[in-house]
């Protein structure tokens, strides 16, 4: 077995050329062959890279499909968030639990199935659904779950279990996934028929810095949620000193609630990557790296085909776009589960082969990205929005939406709704104009932009989804009015303290402590003095912390206190001087065992 | 040389190009508290006590330059309590005690927790289970004091520049380890130096201790930061 490894693990690391930076890729391979990274492993590998086995070891634990104890020969990772409870998923975790015979978190003792929770893994339109080694499974229920495990256990192959495709390209041969686009309403952005290449060929008739400026005209914001003028990125990296730029596109979308990147990536993937190639146009990069999340691992083939075909139409590739000394060609690096990575510099280190930590700032990206050079990050929905601004004139794209936020925005809509899915809607379109749309006319609550955004009420449904009113990267969840806030607030912070990275105090011990205190409170301990307490520690996390997470974490708790503060106030005591959360007998029951006496707490 | 000028709460100060504002701040005689900053290691920015606002946005003092004309808040009411609660939170989210630790009047959490008159920390103990590694021959790892400020990380190498020591994990779980293979090398003067970075009583030579008797301590006399008070 030593010398299997071994063999395997030098096997894999030459693959890579022994390089470094493709030590996520080298982990990946490494676990798919061997089913885990040992100890064992993680020395050999450390050794044949000559690097420090904690840096291999740091790697390999921060993130969640980087597995020390054998995950299974088939691994389940289902969905954990909130929607996915909406449409079923306790039921359809117990039928795993079951039919599998092992908790959450275990592998059955003979190594032919693990079972895992995960996070948002981008199907919230289709859940509960599952991801088994790389393959997703959709719309579960505990019937198909009977099937699933009955497959794994007499061996049967993971896409030979997918029984139904899901529309459009995912019928595709290198794809053949059941997952379905929905895409309910197609806008003048992105969903048309707009030929590929042609805003390339317009753009490379055009000087670099006309292209800027078109794009600055504009006014075309980042797409992932940040909102940063895209123009004025380009062109602070176009400014920057270097011989070689990178055009990275962060296709990372792990904000939970999110898919719509999911859908243009199958979709519109010949519009994302002439969008790359623009913009690499614009700054003066010749390389570009589509980030891709690990749970959208299922596309990489279809994706590297796409990249192929459009070398083949010279649209990528030496002299690209027919354009003579203009060289542009991508490449595709895979993620491996880590929310934070869809922060730009973490996704940079990542994308480096480290652990995805985000970097100090300054430098930026712009200045000091990618291997240390100037590098430019946009979200998957931004370099499509490239094209179609080129060939249609920032004016056009100007005119729709609102002053601070034009052109539209491709929403992911999932939760108590009749119709989730993918909606391009104007920016300027009201909360109540998209519930009528989606037809989820009940809600009492909409989580807008995820997680790290805000959980708000009927009293802020007339507001409008925009940068400077309700920002979104796209993530809307829409809840019912029998739906429980506190838990998925509960839920949501649960997530936080499971994606920090870990690298700063107020985020590492303060979502922790947030999370303790909200328990507290929602188990009936709490009091109005907790209450204060939240909203004032919630402040000191936001304020205080490294990276937009920590920035942002403390959200579904301080827009619920906001916005559903009766929710928050009836469970709590009115008597603020009494700690309902000191259970006395509790305390003193290891004492007492070891003094051998009974306690009369009767008093008490 | 020093021709940026900048305040900070006020005080006219100037700085050297590429100075960072906790560094420009010392050099003018202004005190901002720094746990994870060491002089000569590159700037992490981890524990974020040094946090001041400059132009209304929050930023550690330790990783950002000064620039011409910066505005400077520092002592504010509101960020000296933030600073004080980063430093309740990591007595809370370690295992700290000071009595008998070889670290206690050397050590700068403890430091801070006077200045800043730490009573009761204002958030639950977590008392989390956390392991003591003492498979080095040279020093031992208490992880129930590591604070991650990751001075150590940045400061100890070996002669072919890999880590000796890294963070692992991640989250409320991440914590400092060791490459056993080249932890096991250090000489006696790289563990001496391991445990003059660490800011806590986490990194600890063997077989030396209490070389100092309690008293005589760096901070038995005077306050952290008082020394750069002018």
């Amino acid at each position: 077995m030593g010398t299997n490894m071994e063999s395997t693990v030098k096997h894999v690391i030459k693959e890579y050329q022994h390089d470094k930076t493709r030590l996520l890729d080298i982990i990946r391979d490494v676990q798919s062959r061997l089913g885990h990274v040992s100890d064992e492993s993680v020395i050999e590998i450390a050794s044949e890279l000559n690097v420090s086995q904690v840096d291999v070891e740091g790697v390999v634990t921060f993130y969640h499909f980087f597995s020390k104890t054998p995950v299974g020969k088939y691994a389940v990772y289902l969905n954990n968030n909130p929607t996915a409870y909406l449409m079923g998923r306790a039921a359809v975790a117990k039928a795993f639990e079951d039919e599998i015979g092992v908790s959450f978190g275990e592998t059955t003792s003979n190594g032919q199935i693990g079972l895992f929770n995960t996070s948002c893994i981008g199907m919230n339109d289709q859940e509960p659904a599952a991801i088994i080694n790389n393959v997703v499974f959709t719309n579960l229920t505990p019937e198909k779950v009977k099937t699933i495990v009955n497959d794994m256990n007499n061996n049967v192959s993971v896409q030979d279990m997918v029984k139904e495709l899901g529309d459009g390209n995912n019928q595709h041969d290198l794809m053949k996934a059941m997952v379905k686009n929905n895409i309910q309403r197609k806008g003048p952005v992105y969903f048309t028929d707009q030929e590929v290449g042609i805003g390339l060929k317009r753009a490379l008739s055009m000087k670099p810095e006309e292209v800027i400026e078109e794009i600055k005209k504009s006014n075309l914001r980042g797409r992932g949620g940040a909102g940063f003028p895209t123009g004025m990125k380009w062109e602070f990296c176009r400014q920057a000193e270097g011989d070689k730029k990178f055009m990275i596109c962060n296709a990372d979308e792990g904000e939970p609630g999110t898919f719509k990147d999911r859908v243009l990536l199958t979709e519109k993937p010949e519009m994302l990557f002439e969008g790359m190639a623009i913009g690499g146009y614009a700054v003066g990069a010749g390389n570009g790296v589509l980030y891709l999340r690990a749970e959208y691992m299922y596309m990489k083939s279809y994706l590297e085909n796409v990249l192929k075909t459009l070398r083949g139409k010279n649209i990528l590739g030496k002299n690209a776009g027919g354009k003579d000394g203009f060289n542009f060609d991508i490449k595709i690096q895979m993620g491996a589960g880590a929310y934070v990575c869809g922060e730009e510099s973490a996704l940079i280190e990542s994308a480096e082969g480290k652990r995805g930590e985000p970097r100090n700032r300054p430098p930026f990206p712009v200045q000091n990205g990618f291997m240390n050079l100037p590098t430019s990050v946009n979200n998957v929905e931004t370099y499509c929005s490239a094209p179609r601004i080129i060939v249609e004139g920032g004016e056009w794209f100007k005119k729709m939406g609102t002053a601070q936020s034009s052109g539209t925005k491709v929403l992911s809509v999932s939760g108590d709704c009749k119709k989730p899915g993918i909606y391009e809607v104007e920016f300027g379109t009201t909360i109540q104009t998209l519930l009528e749309m989606v037809e989820g006319r009940t809600a009492k609550a909409v989580q807008v932009g995820g997680p790290s955004g805000k959980c708000i009420g009927k009293k802020d449904f007339g507001k409008r989804i925009c940068y400077d009113e309700l920002a979104t990267g796209g993530s809307m969840m829409i809840f019912g009015p029998d739906r429980d806030i506190l838990d998925i607030v509960h839920n949501f912070m649960e997530f936080f303290v499971e994606e920090s990275c870990g690298w700063c105090v107020p985020c590492r011990a303060g979502n922790v402590l947030l999370l303790n205190k909200l328990e507290t409170i929602i188990a009936g301990n709490g009091t109005e003095k907790d209450l204060a307490e939240l909203e004032s520690w919630c402040k000191i996390v936001k304020s205080m912390s490294r990276c937009g997470l920590g920035q942002t974490s403390p959200n579904p708790i301080e827009s619920t206190l906001q916005n559903f503060r009766e929710i928050y106030e009836s469970k709590v005591q009115k008597d603020s001087n009494y700690v309902h959360a000191f259970d006395l007998a509790e305390a003193v029951k290891a004492s007492c065992k070891a003094a051998g006496r009974i306690p009369n707490l009767g008093a008490h | 040389m020093s021709d940026i000028k900048f305040t900070i709460d006020g005080k006219e100060c100037s700085a050297k190009s590429g100075q960072t504002i906790v560094e420009a701040a010392k050099d003018n005689g202004v005190y901002i508290p720094t746990l994870c900053h060491f002089d000569g290691l590159k700037p992490a920015g981890t524990c974020r006590i040094c946090t001041v606002k400059v132009g209304g946005r929050n930023m550690a003092a330790c990783t950002t330059p000064v620039t011409s004309g910066m505005v400077v808040e520092n002592k504010t009411p509101e960020l000296e309590d933030f600073r004080k609660a980063i430093i309740e939170m990591l007595f809370v989210e370690g295992n700290h005690m000071c009595p008998t630790c070889e670290k206690s009047g050397n050590c700068e959490l403890q430091a801070l927790g006077y200045r800043y008159q730490m009573m009761v920390p204002r958030f639950p103990f977590l008392f989390p289970k956390r392991a003591v590694d003492a498979s080095s021959p040279k020093l031992y790892i208490d992880k129930n004091r590591c604070v991650q400020c990751l001075r150590c990380v940045r400061g100890i190498t070996s002669a072919d520049g890999r880590k000796v020591f890294g963070l692992v994990m991640r989250g409320g779980h991440a914590q400092i380890s060791m490459d056993n293979e080249l932890a096991a090398q250090l000489s006696d003067a790289e563990a001496l130096k391991a445990m003059e970075l660490c800011p806590v009583g986490a990194i600890l030579r063997k077989e030396v201790g209490y070389a100092v008797p309690i008293g005589k301590r760096k901070y038995d006399k005077a306050p952290i930061g008082s020394e750069i008070e002018k």
